[in-house]
Parts: structure tokens; C-alpha cells; sequence
């Protein structure tokens, strides 16, 4: 065996594509499996079990699940209750809820089903980003599959009337923000909302809402069947279960596997995506949580474990786990540099900070790559990056600050020589004037 | 944030075909009575796909069909980068994920064989046939570096599986998406690691067993 976890513990048994995706085939591996019974009991019932196994957000920010939906109110009222499934995956890294919708896509249905329950919501759309063309064909060839087989939809067999719907957005990173994903939703600009109100207060047209990661959603009918113990067995206190990670970068085989949490980083480069490039003494640095988190480098990659406490007191992320791996012959500047680039062209315009901030760090960050840049002008960027972060509505600002702050806390010596070699080549700076004396 | 303009030259009219007309309205149907606008994206994408572009007599037809004013239509189709606002190849527009995860794996040299074979990025080559752009990440980093080539991705590619593709295009066969070098989906190259115990998939998952954990009394709502 390799990594930790067995695969009799696996919950995405066709994350590959290699059997079945329609409702045959996901049945025979277990999906709809004592979905009767889990809606026989009590919503509480349910909130309480995905609070019990310790399930936190697998979005990136890490709330816990079941507590955020005990947030909707306890009395529907005229005022519809609806969950919002965000499958806007658009992080840089991040695939995996791709491998969800179009490997098992009834999964998802069984776990928008459960969770609508949870939270009284009659009303579920899944919002899905525009470039998955594939993966909304598949998804809404399921629900029809779902919705014939009378699962879902009006007067279904499991006793909750649940109309779930896919609609799509239109290529803007920023609408996996929940409160840019509700605006979309209602057709307009994916600027965020302020909060509070919140989305359980006033979500989409104003009502109740609740909007989870795919992979949150599609793993709670997996916790009801097997139990809550099951599930937070795995990984560390406070970081339990199972958990999709990739790696996409310098390694020898980049891939999406489903793992323990608190994998030590180590094995799982090394035992799941086929060790670093060149062998683990070439590692320079590793982004661990899709590209919004701060790097760390080969040092701290060696013992740091993949989860959310572990990764956050090195200063970096578990993000959505999906890490972004370099090795020592890539350029990380220019790494990190295009993801400056990224934020920048991702930024919606709505906060100042963030409008002019992502493209003068991008702009600074490109002299960096040349070395053409002042010394002095690594400080002003530092500074421009903490007047972004925690300026913003949403964590975009965020964001885009910190890969930048993880290189220069990691990185700094070498910049600073990059900048002195490009002035050691050029007579007209005032450094290079001695030699040109000779 | 990126500057985003209608195109200068613009048809005189747009009006939707019977088709797309049924599956606007079959996305407006999803949406809530009075909620019409929350349908304007997968609308103006149905435009695109009839027109290979978003013109702008499009923007009122929509604008009438969701009943919203057009002003908010011209601002989606301006800030969803999605949306092509000039028109692009006929036979293929390629969109490149230029992004870090993609870059590290090589796009940089995928851009150079487009900017060859195709030309300069955004507008269309000379005989309309191809356009390509840079996009920002596209979500399929473990198969980068990737490209979209009218809606679908083609993933793994090296300079010469690019080529390839470019040339079937280019003589009017479409090259099935997916990975250039046979991986299935996202598995890791030369086969999965992991799930490969045959107990998930004999069937004896599906066999009802009570739930642990039930409640004593069974709960009403």
C-alpha cells in the first residue's frame, strides 16, 4: 500500500473515469445507498453527524460544515431556504471537483439532496464555471438520470421535494468567492457583496442560503452511511477525513489522489505523484493550497503535514490541497510573477486596494523577474502587498498579497543578488561606476 | 481587471435560432418567475454558440428576452472574460491556460507554436480559419499544460501533440479531447496507484445495512 489511507476508505471510487459515472454504475459502488433512511431522521440529526466528523469547508477556507448549516433558520418561511453548491473551481492548482462532477457525478446529487434536507432548502442550483463544457454536459445528464429515477425533483422517494438545477458562470476567478457567486447567480457582475448580511441571513434574491465546495457536499452522504466516527478517524484533531490533493508542477507524475488528512507532504510527493523532479535534493519550494497561500520551502516541505493547523503555522495554507510544485531549475520568480499577472487580470475593480494594488505588484514583480528592478523597490512592494491584504471585501487582496509575501520571507538573498547581477552588467548604474573607471 | 470593447465593425441584426431560442427559454424556466436575469450568462453563451461571437444587436435581443435593461448586459459580456466580443477563428479558437501550474510544465513553448502557426494572439489569422488566446487557469493543472480548443481540453501536450492537433484541424477532422498521452482523466501516468482494490466495484457497496449511528426515536420533521 501506498500513502496512508486503504482504499476500502477511499469515498471518490471513480475518480479516474475508468468505470461507470451514470446511475447504474454509481450505484454499484454505493451512492443512494440508505439515502431513505438518512432523510428519515431528523435535519438535526444530520447536522449533528457532519459536526461529529469534524468535516471542514473543502473550499479552501476550512469552516466547519455541519456548523455553517445549522446558521439557516429552523422555520422555513415565505422566504425559500436554497443551497448554493459552488463549483466555480478556477483556484490555479485546483482540480478536483472536475474529477468529481464528471467521475461521480451522482455523488454530488446524493450530497445536494442530504444537505438541502439539512438545511430545509426545497431549492439547490450548482454553479458550475463556463469552461467546464464537459463536465456540465455530464453533470446535468445525471440529473436528468436523478431526476427520472425519481431521486430528486417533486414528490421523490426519499420524501424531500428537491428541485437541484446546474447553471454556469462566465469565466471570472472571482465568482468562486460565495458572495460573487451569489451575484452572478442573479445575473449581474461578479463584484462581492458586503457581510455581514451573510448567506444563511440573505443569500441569493434574499433568501437563506448556504453555499458549500462541491467536495464538502459530496462527501456528507458518505459520512452518514459509514458514521462520524469513520470519518474523523483520519488525519489530526481538528483536521479530520479524507481529502482530494494534486500536484501539478515538477513532479514525475502529477495527479489528483484522495488521501488521509495530515499526510506528511513528503510522502505524498513521493509515494503519489512519482517524487520531485530530479529527485527530492531538487525541490526548492512547494505551494501547498492551490496558488493563494504562501509558499514554503524544500525545508519546511520535508516535515510539514497536509493540514490546515500544520500548513497555517508555517505561515502558508492547506487551501484546497492542491500544491503547486518547483523545482530548483524553474525560475520562481517568474512563477510567482504570473500569478501576480493572474490577480491582477482576476481582480473584479470593486475595491481600490485591490484594483490598483494586484497590477502594480504584477508590474514590480516582472522587473523582479529581470532584476532590473531598485533594491529599494522590494520593500515598496512588501508594502503595497500588506496595504492589500485585509483591505479588501473579499479575499482576493488577499490572495494576491501572499504569494508575493511567501517569496521575499523565503527567497529575499536571491532576488536582492538577481538585482546586483543586472546592475553589475550595466555601467550606468552608479555600482557598476568603479569598474568603468578602470 | 482587463479592458474589455465591443468590436468596431458589428452585424445589423442578431435573432436567435428555433433552437436556442427553446433552450433560452428552457434556462430562463430554470430560475424563479420574475427572476429572468439570473439566465443572462448561459443566454449570451448560447449566442456565442450560434454566433462564434458575442455582436452587439445580440446584447438587445437578450436584454428583451430577460426583460433587463441593456446597459446590464453589456456590462456581463464585458466583465466575463468568457465572452468573445470580436470574431474568432471559424475552425478552431485555441485558449491556452498560461497560468503557473501550466507554465511550469511548459506553456510558454505551446505559446510560441501558436504565435507561429497561428499569428499574433487574439485576432483571427488571415484566412479566419484560427485564433488563439491566453487564458488564465482552466482547472486541469494535473494534466497540465492544456488547451481549450472550442470548448473542450486537450491535455498533456508537449510542441509536437500541438502541432498534431493543429494539423487534424486544419484538415477538418476534431481530434477527441483528453490527454495527449493516454492518461485516463487525472490518474497519475502509466495507470492508477490508488483504488485498484476490485472489493469497490463488485457490488458490495451497494448492499443496504442500517446506518450506524441512527437516533433511538426516529424524528419527525
Amino acid at each position: 500500500m501506498i500513502g496512508m489511507l486503504e482504499d476500502k476508505d477511499r469515498i471518490f471510487t471513480n475518480l479516474y473515469g475508468l468505470h461507470d459515472w451514470r446511475l447504474e454504475g454509481a450505484k454499484a459502488r454505493g451512492v443512494w445507498n440508505g439515502t431513505v433512511e438518512m432523510l428519515s431522521y431528523s435535519p438535526e440529526w444530520v447536522c449533528d453527524q457532519i459536526k461529529a466528523s469534524g468535516l471542514r469547508g473543502r473550499g479552501g477556507a476550512g469552516f466547519a460544515t455541519g456548523l455553517k448549516w445549522t446558521f439557516m433558520p429552523k422555520q422555513e418561511s415565505e422566504r425559500p431556504h436554497y443551497l448554493v453548491v459552488n463549483a466555480d473551481e478556477s483556484e490555479p492548482g485546483t482540480c478536483k471537483d472536475r474529477e468529481i462532477m464528471r467521475g461521480d457525478p451522482h455523488r454530488l446529487i446524493e450530497g445536494c439532496l442530504v444537505a438541502a434536507y439539512a438545511i430545509r432548502a426545497h431549492d439547490c442550483f450548482i454553479y458550475i464555471r463556463g469552461e467546464y463544457v464537459l463536465e456540465r454536459e455530464r453533470l446535468e445528464a445525471a440529473l436528468l438520470e436523478a431526476y427520472a429515477a425519481k431521486l430528486i425533483g417533486k414528490d421523490n422517494i426519499h420524501g424531500w421535494d428537491c428541485n437541484i438545477r446546474v447553471t454556469h458562470g462566465g469565466g471570472a476567478y472571482i465568482c468562486g468567492d460565495e458572495m460573487a457567486l451569489l451575484e452572478s447567480l442573479e445575473g449581474k457582475k461578479g463584484q462581492p457583496r458586503l457581510k455581514p448580511p451573510f448567506p444563511a441571513g440573505a443569500g441569493v434574491y434574499g433568501c437563506p442560503t448556504t453555499v458549500n465546495n462541491v467536495e464538502s457536499i459530496a462527501v456528507a452522504p458518505e459520512i452518514l452511511r459509514r458514521g462520524a466516527e469513520w470519518f474523523a478517524g483520519f488525519g489530526r484533531p481538528k483536521n479530520t477525513g479524507t481529502k482530494l490533493m494534486s500536484a501539478s508542477g515538477h513532479v514525475n507524475k502529477p495527479c489528483v489522489v484522495e488521501e488521509a488528512m495530515s499526510i506528511p507532504l513528503r510522502q505524498l510527493i513521493d509515494e503519489h505523484f512519482g517524487g520531485v523532479r530530479g529527485g527530492w535534493g531538487n525541490l526548492k519550494a512547494v505551494i501547498p493550497g492551490g496558488s493563494s497561500v504562501r509558499m514554503i520551502p524544500a525545508e519546511e516541505a520535508e516535515v510539514a503535514l497536509m493540514d490546515f493547523d500544520d500548513l497555517a503555522a508555517r505561515k502558508s495554507g492547506l487551501g484546497t490541497a492542491a500544491m503547486i510544485v518547483m523545482d530548483k531549475d524553474c525560475d520562481i520568480v517568474a512563477a510567482i510573477a504570473r500569478l501576480s499577472y493572474f490577480y491582477k487580470h482576476e481582480s473584479c475593480g470593486q475595491c481600490t486596494p485591490c484594483r490598483e494594488g494586484t497590477g502594480w505588484m504584477w508590474r514590480i514583480m516582472e522587473r523582479m523577474v529581470t532584476g532590473e528592478a531598485e533594491p529599494k523597490e522590494i520593500d515598496m512592494l512588501l508594502d503595497v502587498a500588506s496595504q492589500v491584504e485585509g483591505h479588501t471585501i473579499c479575499g482576493l487582496g488577499d490572495a494576491a498579497a501572499w504569494p508575493i509575501q511567501g517569496l521575499f520571507r523565503h527567497f529575499r538573498p536571491e532576488i536582492e543578488a538577481r538585482i546586483a547581477n543586472y546592475r553589475s552588467r550595466r555601467a550606468n548604474f552608479a555600482g557598476a561606476t568603479l569598474i568603468a573607471a578602470e | 481587471m482587463s479592458v474589455r470593447r465591443l468590436a468596431k465593425d458589428q452585424p445589423p441584426s442578431f435573432a436567435f435560432s428555433a433552437e436556442a431560442t427553446e433552450q433560452a427559454q428552457g434556462w430562463v424556466a430554470k430560475f424563479p418567475q420574475g427572476r429572468a436575469q439570473s439566465a443572462v450568462i448561459p443566454v449570451l453563451w448560447l449566442v456565442q454558440k450560434q454566433e462564434g461571437w458575442v455582436p452587439e444587436p445580440a446584447l438587445r435581443v437578450v436584454a428583451e428576452l430577460l426583460a433587463m435593461p441593456v446597459i446590464r448586459v453589456l456590462e456581463i459580456v464585458t466583465f466575463y472574460t468568457m465572452f468573445q466580443l470580436s470574431p474568432v477563428g471559424t475552425v478552431a479558437h485555441v485558449q491556452l491556460c498560461g497560468t503557473t501550474p501550466c507554465m511550469l510544465r511548459g506553456a510558454n513553448a505551446l505559446k510560441t507554436v501558436l504565435d507561429q502557426r497561428i499569428g499574433h494572439r487574439g485576432p483571427a489569422s488571415p484566412d479566419g480559419r484560427f485564433s488563439w488566446e491566453e487564458v488564465e487557469c482552466m482547472g486541469a493543472c494535473a494534466n497540465a499544460p492544456m488547451v481549450a480548443i472550442n470548448d473542450y481540453y486537450y491535455e498533456d501536450l508537449t510542441v509536437e501533440s500541438l502541432n498534431g492537433l493543429l494539423d487534424e484541424l486544419a484538415g477538418g477532422k476534431t481530434p477527441p479531447p483528453g490527454s495527449s498521452i493516454g492518461r485516463t482523466g487525472c490518474a497519475p501516468q502509466g495507470g492508477p496507484l490508488s483504488l485498484t482494490d476490485p472489493a469497490l466495484y463488485d457490488g458490495s457497496r451497494a448492499k443496504t445495512s442500517k446506518l450506524p449511528n441512527a437516533p433511538e426515536k426516529v424524528g419527525a420533521l
